[in-house]
């Protein structure tokens, strides 16, 4: 994969503009967008690592040869991609307490982004488990290989090289997601430039400041993703 | 007579309504070098597919020094094998793809190594030195730390033999291991099998186009059409004299196209 020189040189003239026209702005405001990306970057990671667990378990899951095990598998992953997050997220915040259940905003925040992310990815790690040509499988079975040993050391090393592409988009997604954890009182990085919006009416600033913080940690993931995509296809060669 | 290593007794196959194995009875002796030929579709990969248990058949019964292998004696009776029976019986097995399998992601040292250690609870040591043998033995001992991807199709293919040779089979079976290779590797390979063959006991099971090297290493040599033996016997009587009229025009044919 190459690293488009577009998406290097577009952020940087973004920055070198915004830099001569607002720069006297910015002070106003930034710092207050900074504490917001902090809430931000604080609730997308552990959720990003989340969902990634949630995507493997649900996707083994749903092809486990245990009847039960699929039932919920299937349970989960329909449920969490047919509501809305925003709807999830008023659940576990809103609805759950009325059934004695008491969420912190943070915890909700981070359940709710990584179980519907988490939701995709099983479907995700499914299609690339299945993409594992049937020979891997067969040369398991000659070899004697344990079912375990089979999946952690033969099928899903492949299988998630396999799924990353797919889960960098998945990841990018997430990302974006978590601007609607303001819906349950956090003050991320959106829900900061509302605010400062509010307050100094720098909209056009604001916003462009805004946008480009999303734009470079979507950057961040997607470079990550090619990296590590790069690292373990090195050996692989064409399939 | 010789000790009997493989018994297929009135195996049948089938694929929803087609019959791919019909009745086959096949007794293959211990140290019996037996090779499969015939036209494509006659059945021959899966008479290979259902003795490595890729395959499970309608009727019929597989055995293994006298042991049942797709069925289990319980109290007296025959019963649907269990996946611990299977996992039993398949280490006297092993398999040669025609498309390597070998695993992408681990070097050659480690194909080798890693099956052995899962699957027979070998040390990792013990596992190591067996496999530097075996990649010697096949001449790729220089290529240890190579991934599949790395190699030639001979290169992968004799890589495979040594994977399989780890595992400690005493049943070898063959795929149509040169049938995926360039012309200039098939030589590599068949030299591999043939040592096999003429210095080592194992009991082999082929299936091959390779005409001429079926004749060379074989014992024996069944013709097979539509799910049934045609014909049997040594190299001498069923390639150079055949009796019945599908194995000469099938052999006719095969002559042609070289």
């Amino acid at each position: 994969m190459s690293r488009s020189p577009i998406a290097i040189l577009v952020p940087l003239a973004f920055l070198a503009g915004l830099y001569f026209a607002v720069f006297s702005s910015v002070a106003q405001f930034l710092p207050a967008l900074l504490n917001g990306l902090t809430v931000t970057v604080s609730v997308a990671v552990p959720s990003i690592l989340l969902a990634y667990a949630i995507s493997l378990l649900a996707g083994l899951g749903r092809l486990s040869s245990i009847a039960p095990l699929r039932w919920v598998s299937v349970v989960y992953i329909e449920v969490f991609r047919g509501v809305s997050l925003l709807v999830v997220l008023f659940w576990l915040y809103f609805v759950l307490p009325e059934f004695g259940l008491t969420l912190s905003a943070y915890t909700a925040a981070l359940l709710g982004v990584s179980l519907n992310a988490g939701a995709y990815g099983a479907e995700i790690v499914r299609g690339a488990v299945r993409a594992e040509p049937k020979g891997q499988y067969e040369a398991c079975v000659t070899l004697n290989m344990p079912p375990l040993r089979k999946y952690a050391r033969i099928i899903l090393p492949q299988a998630l090289v396999i799924a990353i592409p797919a889960m960098t988009n998945m990841t990018i997604e997430l990302l974006k997601g978590t601007a609607l954890v303001s819906a349950v009182t956090l003050v991320d990085l959106t829900a900061a430039g509302v605010r400062q919006n509010q307050l100094t009416y720098r909209t056009v600033e604001i916003f462009s400041v805004l946008a480009l913080i999303y734009f470079c940690l979507a950057q961040i993931v997607r470079f990550s993703g090619a990296r590590l995509e790069h690292v373990f296809n090195r050996h692989l060669g064409e399939r | 007579m010789a000790n009997e290593k493989i018994r297929f007794e009135g195996v049948t196959k089938r694929f929803g309504a087609l019959t791919v194995l019909d009745k086959l009875d096949l007794s293959i002796n211990d140290g019996e070098v037996v090779t499969i030929i015939g036209p494509s579709g006659s059945g021959k990969t899966t008479v290979l597919r259902c003795l490595m248990t890729l395959e499970s058949i309608e009727d019929g019964l597989i055995r293994i020094d006298g042991e049942p292998l797709n069925k289990m004696e319980s109290e007296g009776r025959l019963v649907p094998a269990s996946n611990a029976h299977l996992r039993r019986m398949r280490l006297k097995l092993g398999m040669v793809f025609q498309s390597f399998n070998l695993f992408p992601h681990l070097t050659v040292l480690q194909n080798c190594v890693e099956p052995p250690i899962f699957a027979l609870g070998v040390t990792r040591d013990e596992a190591r030195s067996r496999a530097q043998e075996l990649l010697d033995m096949v001449g790729m001992g220089d290529k240890q730390a190579h991934y599949p991807a790395q190699l030639s199709g001979g290169q992968q293919q004799r890589v495979a033999i040594a994977r399989t040779l780890a595992m400690q089979p005493e049943i070898l079976v063959f795929d149509e291991p040169t049938s995926a290779l360039d012309p200039e590797t098939i030589e590599e390979v068949t030299s591999v099998i043939r040592s096999l063959a003429v210095k080592h006991s194992y009991t082999m099971l082929m299936v091959t186009h390779q005409i001429a090297f079926a004749h060379d290493i074989s014992d024996r040599i069944c013709f097979f059409d539509k799910g049934r033996i045609v014909e049997q016997g040594p190299p001498a009587a069923v390639i150079d004299a055949p009796t019945e009229a599908r194995t000469q025009q099938f052999l006719r044919k095969v002559a042609q196209a070289r």
